[in-house]
């Protein structure tokens, strides 16, 4: 397996969609690259599995590297562990979703893939780089496609909101930048190797320093409270495809950050401000369900709900136990799967109806019974419905954080679970009243989902069940590597 | 004799093309389509002959002296007035005396390259005013235009200024040392007072020069006075220049006062970003939003030079190298509009992307370049003047840095906001651009994104120390 493919196949496709005219080839020459993407996805887990088992307990597998700025000491270093491979395969499915549910785009089509599939492979690239630089590089090169997508192909107040989204987020950029440079200065050799940062040690005093920065910055991407107000309005926003790619990948790439990068590196850094992000993720989620509440729009519902549980994805990582972690990552992929459904069921919902106020629409299941079946799948996996991928995520961490003891874990743990009773609420009433009800005047000539949405919806509601109903497999992948990093928290007093 | 000729070949073709230009506007002249192609092709020769023949060597009792950074230098100034003499054709064509707009563009060159070269204060002194009176001159080309008379007047006033500060200094560097050598000068610094007076008043000078805060007073108003070229000139080649003397002044001559220049290159750097950015964000004027916005990237440069030689050294000349090819696209795409349409607000340039898709794609990379967000070449750029800054570990002075970077980046998608989003009901129409100017913009677009990528740019330069 060569790593090299993850980042070349949506490179190739990217430049293709330059070179294309007709906009109908463009749509399939994406839909191409996207496939060849889920397909090598799809072998890279097969060949990781079949690696593990075979017995090859390196670290890191598939590694490649090749010298880039050799006077900094900067390489382009690629491997996997179970973790980014998990997150590889979160990206391949958002990204075929993505690429589907868009088919009927006719604005600037050209620009409009270039950008998506940009906005893909700096994903890909994230996950699969071990060196510093190159992730970095990677989290930034998103920053374009995102601006000009929800500044061109948006809705609302959109420039507003592109500009709020690119500015926090090169903030956090900002701040880890900082970090790394903290890191690369003040660690025995100068390197952005993540491998051999972690052999060789951070010194604590340098850890005090860089973990807030490198974990506040990645944390602006995952929506860390008080960092979090580019979330609803960048979501809401973006079109149909760039809030998938933006809720379902992009906050996912902060997440990993903070683990990867941040509690990995400095697990010193990650002991000393644990209570903190405990406190503030919990807020988070309590903070993000209530808003939720009180939202009239569906998008806008469904990005402050995205607030709510990202919080869960940080609170897993912090409380710092294997099974917590474990359930942090499972999380971020249940998150992406689901909110990426979620946002392709609102686009389709929206596309018809033409509205996303929730108190406009009734009876949509009469006309809509493939859409809304599909909108109560991801509603009930939001609510932590067991079988679905929500409640295998969220009950692992819930499980990890109880293994404390003490009161103040306790009672953390209990007031993130007092969300998924507010989460319940809105989800049934905003499906109450969209599919159930009485048909509303008008909407009889409304029809279903298009081939195209349908294969999308598939693709997605396979993943969400796949978790739920067979959590052992995610678990047994990511498992060895959150156990990793949990020795090495446990190595230091 | 032949190992003179070729250790100053590069200030003697410019020279040749000097009198080569003086004989055709002595003879019948040219037209102004044909001499531009001329001109265009003499630049490339020259660039390309850059790469050739670059021997170290020390002439003239070390007044002056050159090697292979100081070759590369040069070749970025050659690439860059190549790229200049492609980019305005618009300009050019509706100038009236173009001979004489190149033949002190090239003296002006000249100027520079023996400014770099240069190994004595006196000799700085000279190549510095052949560097700036020739411009005066140039910001005064749109004859027909009274603000263009005004940048001039305030050109040359600064800059005279900025020389008397100079010579005060390089009299008191004479004084308190006893020689104005660059060999000799390192061994003669002790930090006695008399010195340190000296030393700030050359370093004054340099801020004038460069346009640091808060000696940046008399940039914007040039900038927006001055035809597109010349602004383009003398915010990307005069200022690459003397930030290369720049370099070779503070790490060579006055090593041993490094504590003293490096709180001083910290507090202009914060000083000059800061203020930079904050007055780029009010502005309308395309032109005066550039001129802003380079006094902001200046202060960048800084964060690099106060780092150490080595590291310094690389990544400004990596970033002056990058800075090329953004800010004269950037200048390249102002240029084409306003000399065609006449519109120079940024709000004129709303719905520009129905219109110009590719004048508008230039204008983006080069922006996102400026602002450093990859893939651009911007990114590689800025985080090694960073990288190299923050090897003093003084991370307040770095956090300022990068959050400048944000600032920074508000205002340049004000821009692309207003290209890409923005409705309009009248945009600016469809322009046809011409050959070379296209041609120019290619190979900016390809510099900004290869320049980067290509990793083994950045090993090279740092092979050349």
């Amino acid at each position: 397996m060569n790593l090299l493919l993850l980042i070349l196949i949506p490179l190739f496709t990217a430049i293709a969609v330059l070179l294309m005219r007709n906009p109908q080839h463009i749509k399939w020459v994406a839909l191409t690259g996207a496939t060849t993407q889920f397909i090598t996805a799809l072998w890279l887990l097969l060949a990781y599995q079949n690696e593990r088992a075979a017995g090859n307990h390196f670290q890191m597998l598939f590694e490649q590297r090749y010298n880039l700025f050799t006077s900094w000491h900067i390489s382009f270093h690629l491997g996997v562990d179970g973790i980014s491979t998990a997150m590889i395969l979160l990206t391949a499915f958002v990204v075929i979703a993505g690429v589907l549910v868009s088919w009927k785009m006719t604005k600037m089509t050209k620009e409009f893939y270039f950008l998506l599939i940009l906005l893909s492979l700096g994903a890909y690239g994230f996950f699969i780089s071990l060196d510093l630089f190159i992730l970095f590089f990677f989290l930034e090169i998103a920053v374009i496609p995102k601006y000009l997508l929800i500044g061109i192909w948006g809705s609302g107040n959109k420039e507003y909101s592109a500009n709020k989204l690119a500015l926090m987020l090169m903030g956090g950029s900002a701040l880890v930048l900082v970090g790394l440079l903290g890191l690369y200065f003040n660690s025995p050799e100068r390197t952005f190797d993540l491998i051999r940062l972690s052999e060789i040690g951070i010194s604590t005093e340098t850890q005090k320093i860089c973990f807030p920065l490198l974990f506040i910055g990645f944390g602006v991407f995952t929506a860390l409270f008080p960092f979090h107000t580019w979330v609803p309005d960048g979501h809401s926003s973006a079109p149909t495809a760039g809030s998938m790619f933006l809720a379902g990948i992009s906050m996912k790439l902060g997440g990993y950050g903070c683990l990867r990068v941040a509690t990995y590196l400095m697990p010193a850094g990650a002991k000393e401000y644990a209570n903190i992000i405990i406190v503030l993720s919990s807020i988070a989620i309590l903070y993000g369900a209530f808003t939720t509440l009180m939202q009239k729009d569906l998008k806008y519902m469904n990005a402050y709900s995205s607030v709510s549980h990202c919080g869960f994805v940080l609170l897993g990582i912090s409380m710092l136990t294997k099974t917590s972690m474990t359930g942090a990552v499972m999380q971020m992929i249940s998150h992406g799967l689901m909110t990426a459904l979620f946002f392709a069921v609102i686009g389709m919902i929206y596309e018809r109806t033409h509205t996303r106020q929730i108190n406009e629409m009734s009876g949509l299941l009469k006309v809509m019974p493939f859409i809304s079946t599909i909108f109560f799948i991801v509603g009930f996996c939001s609510l932590g419905l067991p079988g679905l991928s929500g409640f295998v995520a969220e009950m692992t961490i819930f499980m990890g954080s109880w293994e404390h003891p003490d009161a103040f874990h306790r009672i953390a743990t209990i007031v993130a679970c007092l969300s998924i009773v507010v989460t319940a609420v809105y989800i049934l009433r905003a499906i109450g009243k969209t599919a159930m009800g009485p048909l509303k005047e008008g909407y009889a000539n409304l029809t279903d989902a298009s081939w195209n949405e349908k294969l999308a919806a598939v693709i997605l509601v396979a993943g969400i069940i796949a978790i739920g109903c067979a959590p052992f497999w995610l678990n047994n992948l990511v498992g060895p590597d959150t156990q990793l990093i949990m020795q090495k928290i446990l190595l230091t007093q | 004799m032949n190992e003179m000729l070729i250790i100053m070949k590069s200030e003697l073709l410019i020279t040749i093309i000097i009198f080569l230009l003086l004989f055709i506007k002595l003879g019948k002249g040219m037209t102004n389509d044909s001499l531009l192609i001329l001109v265009q092709f003499l630049m490339l020769l020259n660039f390309i002959a850059g790469f050739f023949f670059n021997l170290p060597g020390n002439l003239f009792d070390g007044m002056y002296h050159t090697g292979p950074l100081i070759a590369f230098q040069k070749n970025i100034l050659n690439l860059g007035v190549y790229l200049i003499s492609l980019l305005f054709a618009d300009w050019f064509r509706k100038s009236e005396h173009l001979t004489e707009f190149f033949i002190l563009l090239l003296s002006a060159l000249l100027g520079m390259f023996l400014m770099i070269s240069s190994g004595n204060l006196l000799m700085f002194f000279l190549s510095l005013e052949l560097a700036t009176i020739p411009v005066a001159a140039l910001a005064n080309f749109d004859l027909d235009k009274k603000k263009s008379s005004e940048a001039a007047m305030k050109f040359i006033l600064s800059s005279a200024f900025s020389s008397g500060i100079l010579l005060f200094g390089i009299s008191m560097v004479y004084g308190a040392t006893g020689t104005l050598s660059f060999e000799l000068l390192p061994a003669q610094l002790n930090g006695n007072p008399l010195q340190v007076l000296a030393f700030v008043f050359l370093f004054a000078a340099f801020a004038f020069k460069l346009s640091i805060v808060p000696f940046h007073l008399w940039t914007a108003d040039v900038y927006e006075g001055s035809p597109v070229a010349v602004t383009a000139f003398l915010s990307v080649i005069s200022k690459g220049s003397v930030s290369f003397i720049f370099l070779t002044a503070l790490y060579k001559v006055f090593q041993p006062m490094n504590e003293l220049w490096y709180n001083m290159v910290m507090i202009l750097s914060i000083a000059t970003m800061i203020t930079g950015n904050l007055f780029a964000l009010r502005q309308q004027n395309i032109k005066r939003f550039l001129a802003f916005s380079s006094i902001a990237q200046l202060g960048f440069i800084l964060v690099g030079i106060s780092s150490n030689a080595l590291e310094g050294t690389s990544s400004v000349v990596y970033f002056v190298l990058i800075y090329v090819f953004s800010n004269l696209a950037a200048f390249g795409v102002t240029s084409v509009i306003s000399s065609r349409v006449g519109k120079e607000n940024i709000d004129e340039y709303r719905g520009l992307y129905q219109t110009n898709p590719f004048l508008c794609w230039v204008m983006a990379l080069a922006l996102f370049s400026l602002a450093g967000i990859p893939p651009t070449a911007g990114f590689f750029g800025k985080l090694f003047l960073l990288t190299a800054g923050a090897s003093k570990a003084n991370y307040t002075f770095i956090i300022i840095a990068a959050l400048n970077m944000i600032l920074s980046l508000y205002y340049y998608l004000k821009v692309i906001r207003a290209m890409f989003m923005e409705k309009n009901e009248k945009p600016i129409e469809k322009i046809r651009l011409y050959p070379s100017v296209k041609l120019g913009m290619v190979i900016c677009a390809i510099g900004i994104i290869l320049t980067g990528l290509l990793s083994w740019v950045f090993d090279y330069i740092q092979s050349l120390h």
